[in-house]
């Protein structure tokens, strides 16, 4: 199993830290992982995205040109990585922000209404894990217990009090992405 | 007790120095390096180990706080990125010259000039080749992952106090930001002052007892002839150090045609396009060379004989390839690929490099 994957959005939404999310989950899962950040000017308030491999074998590059999948959460990330995801992978997206919708024929698309759900459930915060759900019920690629685990495990402790809601996101995520094409 | 996390390549820089007991660090914060001095700042050493960690007020000023712990026979490390560690060039070059140990991290980004923020390798000739004025080398160590990221700093200082000589980690900004598991070993104690004494007594100052002459540490000299005399015995030093700790890995180069040369995260890059080109029917090996200083002359002047061909894949315009062409006495063609000034190279990108420069011409 390898999986190469790109999450991409604004900085702020929580990007690099759903990507720290999913790997530390893959090291729970007894996976080799790389998180590689786009980091500086861009991070300030422009867009971020990160690249998470998650391996059974020792990962060579950290940097990829083409992914297994694509998170994107606003147009600007649509519009670089529609191209970018591998012919049979899987494009997410978040609807809100997004217009222009994928066009690709030959991946699979699916479409997470994270930003509605999250607001309409009082914390917007936990918006970023909703999207992981998400793609974790696409992509299995680590169990459910293990992503619990991996978010444990990359919060801070003096903020352990937000994994019960977190929680809770990544299995709401779980129920509302569904298949667009 | 060894225990594994997911770490910063920046991060784990700071985690194994507090682990191997060294005594102080001094630095100054700069993209893509300033979580090195955030995460020292947060284990809080000085309240456990009693390490020292000082925000020095420059670049400049870190480096001889460095000079000055190092004089007392005290594990010290300083780290930066390209423009600062230009800043620090001048120190570097002071404590080759009084023969002083010191780790030294530089987390390359973009130049020349304050450049880019973002990863670069570019400053190999500044790291391999001086930097600093006069006749003095670096011991200069290429970590290609996080977990040697961590396990360098250990062996950094073990060479540094072999040699009496500073060690250099270059890495740059990919190595620093990026994340991996990372097996962080048992922390060893600081060294008293007891062991210092004994083990460096003999010409750290740590306080002169009544048996014997007082020990300068200086790098100033009046008398031309026994400068050149110490230049002479500097050099017997690295002759030693060339023969004794070159370090490479070398991948599927046994039977390969065409030999990639790259350290650090052009290697992790172009460890993939050995894999694209093996599924492609390709003979393409990859030889890292861990220590740039020392470079691993003999295994590439062995490969020379055999292969079509080197490419020496790096973030730069141009550098290291002339120490390939030196060790490869320019028997075969040897072509430089990389993308510079922030830019980072892709697998694809190297691959197609590879493939216009050795099966196109």
């Amino acid at each position: 199993m390898k999986e190469e994957i790109i999450i991409a959005g604004f900085g702020g939404q929580g990007v690099l830290s759903m990507g720290k999310i999913l790997a530390y989950s893959g090291v729970m899962q007894g996976q080799e992982v790389s998180w590689m950040p786009s980091y500086g000017p861009e991070m300030r308030g422009g867009t971020a995205n990160v690249t998470v491999i998650l391996s059974d074998e020792r990962i060579s590059s950290p940097i990829v040109q083409d992914y297994d999948t694509a998170i994107v959460l606003n147009q600007q990330s649509m519009d670089k990585f529609e191209s970018r995801v591998k012919p049979g992978g899987v494009l997410i997206y978040d609807p809100n922000g997004i217009v222009r919708l994928p066009e690709r024929k030959d991946i699979r698309i699916y479409e997470i209404s994270a930003t509605e759900e999250a607001a309409r459930s009082g914390n917007i915060r936990v918006f970023n894990t909703m999207i992981l759900g998400g793609y974790l019920k696409v992509c299995p690629v680590v169990s459910f217990e293990n992503a619990c685990l991996g978010l444990k495990k990359s919060l801070p402790e003096r903020m352990a009090s937000l994994i019960p809601a977190n929680t809770a996101a990544l299995q709401r995520g779980m129920e509302i992405i569904r298949q667009i094409s | 007790m060894e225990e594994i996390r997911l770490m910063k390549g920046n991060e784990v820089i700071a985690e194994a120095a507090v682990r191997c007991g060294c005594d102080g660090y001094f630095g100054y914060p700069i993209t893509p390096q300033s979580e090195i001095l955030e995460t020292l700042t947060m284990m809080r050493p000085w309240e456990t180990t009693g390490m020292v960690v000082v925000q020095a007020e420059s670049e400049v000023a870190a480096i001889n706080m460095a000079y000055g712990g190092a004089s007392c026979g005290k594990r010290v490390m300083v780290s930066s990125s390209s423009p600062g560690i230009s800043l620090m060039c001048e120190g570097l070059s002071y404590l080759a010259g009084a023969e002083l140990p010191c780790l030294v991290v530089n987390v390359s980004r973009g130049g020349p000039g304050l450049g880019t923020i973002q990863p670069s390798q570019a400053d190999y000739f500044q790291a391999v080749k001086g930097g600093g004025h006069g006749d003095y080398h670096l011991i200069v160590l290429a970590p290609g992952s996080v977990q040697e990221m961590y396990d360098f700093v250990s062996w950094g200082f073990d060479l540094a106090f072999r040699y009496r000589n500073p060690v250099m980690i270059l890495s740059d900004g990919v190595i620093g930001q990026m994340m991996e598991k990372v097996v962080l070993s048992a922390p060893k104690p600081r060294w008293s002052d007891e062991q210092i004494a004994e083990m460096w007594g003999s010409w750290a100052v740590t306080g002169k007892p009544a048996s014997r002459t007082r020990n300068i540490v200086t790098s100033v000299e009046l008398d031309p002839l026994r400068q050149e005399r110490f230049n002479h015995k500097l050099t017997d030093k690295y002759r030693t150090i060339c023969e004794r700790e070159a370090r490479c890995e070398m991948v599927g180069c046994d039977d390969a045609d065409y030999v990639i040369v790259a350290y650090g995260s052009s290697a992790r890059i172009s460890q993939k396009v050995v894999e694209l080109a093996a599924e492609d029917g390709l003979k393409v090996g990859l030889l890292r060379p861990i220590t740039l200083y020392p470079f691993p002359e003999r295994e590439i002047e062995r490969l020379s004989h055999r292969v079509k061909g080197f490419l020496s894949v790096e973030m730069s315009m141009g550098q290291m390839i002339e120490d390939v062409k030196l060790a490869s006495r320019c028997r075969v063609p040897v072509y430089h690929f990389g993308r510079t000034g922030g830019v980072i190279h892709t697998p694809t990108e190297v691959y197609e490099a590879l493939k216009s420069n050795f099966l196109q011409k």
